[in-house]
């Protein structure tokens, strides 16, 4: 059955140019539509520091943040992130200084291998945004989507506590 | 662990959206939040040819309180969680909404897509079955309306046509002095829930039962009503029949074996959770 409805737009696998601002920056680059956005973030964008980790929205490595929001980069397709505003963990640091949260999981040990430690950062800057002083259980609650096979959480919740605290204290 | 190639196209209107599937709809899937499409795509358990963006269609979103509550198709799981409206009109949304996923999956998943995706062992679906749920359908010529119990056929089947959207799901009662309890048993809190029990009452002034709807997820290839419990515990005090209401529940339910967990085992947490709802209903009123 044909429709009579115009259709102003006919569904392509065309590469395209999609536009968006990583950690302040305009950036711009080619995707085909089924180009995930981490691989967009890593390979046209050049921005490693964002990890991939099980490719289907499980363990929590690609992590950044979208319009303010945490989301998992590799269950987004690049095509749907035109023109947002991204933040990856290479927006953290300001001038080549470690920000509050990063110090908090570097003196803490809030990580080992370091895999997964882009992405508890960017959720942690989202959880104490959300809730700057939050319990133990909240934290533990917050992150249950970022997979950790290292630490065994105890040095990531220090941290997130201990970077709570340093907040505060600003 | 990388999509197959499809076509995508980013629909500006429901009529662009139906129109694009009618043509398409030999193999065609609607994106949304794509929280459940994308690990399929990603898998390649699922390789459609074309995908129909809906996000970009500024009537789909959004939540709005006019005598019954409508959550627009693609309004996202944390505009859900956050709404004040909703937490006002029928606070059992709000609860259940915090089982729904890790943080960053509610970021991106759409309410109507949880719907319209139809696991059974989700949330929202049995949220649109305790509450008596009415599904907004859109297809290219015609609109219609479809009640919850109509909606879910089967595991991710819906009553829905190949070039039809899901466009908005409407609550009809509020359930603001309604008792209601939400619970579910994970292995992990925010993982797949093996079942879960969404139930609401209303209770006269004597404490005695005059409604009840108890859904359960998990259980069934679609969300189920206990409806052999919610017949005992009408017309009577809840706190009493609660125990007696988690047996007929699990008698009532044929769930089957997979790698999370045997049949048996659902059943018993099944009467479990079936008598905790109906003992928070009993004494607080209310529970999450």
């Amino acid at each position: 059955m044909s429709s009579t409805i115009d259709v102003g737009t006919q569904p392509t696998d065309d590469q395209r140019i999609l536009r968006m601002t990583i950690n302040g920056v305009q950036r711009r680059g080619i995707a085909e539509p089924r180009m995930l956005l981490v691989d967009f973030i890593r390979h046209e964008l050049q921005l490693t520091g964002t990890h991939v980790g099980c490719e289907h929205g499980v363990c929590g490595a690609c992590t950044v943040r979208v319009d303010g929001e945490v989301v998992r980069s590799c269950i987004m397709f690049a095509v749907q992130a035109e023109g947002a505003q991204i933040e990856t963990v290479e927006g953290l640091a300001k001038d080549g200084e470690l920000n509050v949260v990063q110090q908090a999981f570097r003196q803490e040990h809030g990580l080992q291998c370091g895999f997964c430690t882009p992405g508890m950062l960017l959720a942690t800057e989202s959880l104490l945004a959300e809730n700057p002083d939050p319990s133990e259980e909240e934290i533990r609650d917050y992150l249950s989507g970022n997979v950790c096979r290292c630490t065994g959480y105890v040095g990531i919740v220090k941290s997130v506590q201990a970077a709570a605290k340093q907040r505060s204290q600003a | 662990m990388k999509p197959a190639p499809f076509k995508y196209a980013k629909a500006e209107t429901v009529a662009e959206a139906t129109a694009l599937l009618d043509q398409h709809a030999d193999d065609v899937k609607v994106l949304a939040g794509g929280q459940s499409l994308i690990p399929l795509m990603n898998m390649r358990l699922a390789r459609p040819e074309v995908l129909i963006d809906i996000t970009g269609i500024d009537e789909l979103s959004g939540i709005e309180v006019n005598g019954a509550l409508t959550i627009g198709a693609t309004t996202r799981h944390v505009e859900v969680l956050r709404s004040n409206e909703v937490r006002a009109f029928a606070p059992i949304i709000a609860a259940a909404m915090r089982h729904v996923g890790h943080v960053g999956v509610r970021t991106r998943g759409t309410f109507g897509g949880s719907v319209a995706h139809a696991d059974p062992a989700s949330e929202i679906p049995a949220i649109v079955i305790a509450l008596d749920g009415e599904l907004t359908v859109a297809g290219p010529s015609s609109e219609r309306t479809v009640a919850a119990a109509d909606y879910f056929v089967s595991t991710f089947t819906t009553d829905m046509e190949e070039n039809e959207i899901l466009t908005a799901v409407r609550f009809p009662y509020p359930l603001d002095r309604a008792r209601w309890s939400f619970h579910e048993v994970a292995r992990r809190h925010g993982d797949f829930a093996l079942v879960g029990v969404a139930a609401v009452a209303e209770v006269d002034d004597a404490g005695v039962c005059t409604r009840a709807r108890i859904a359960l997820s998990g259980v069934s290839d679609v969300p189920v009503r206990a409806t052999a419990a919610e017949e005992l515990v009408v017309g009577s005090t809840i706190g009493e029949v609660a125990a007696e209401a988690g047996r007929l529940a699990e008698r009532q339910i044929d769930p089957g074996s997979d790698f999370h967990a045997s049949a048996e085992y659902r059943k018993e947490v099944a009467r479990a959770l079936v008598t905790r709802a109906l003992n928070d209903m009993a004494t607080k009123g209310e529970a999450r």
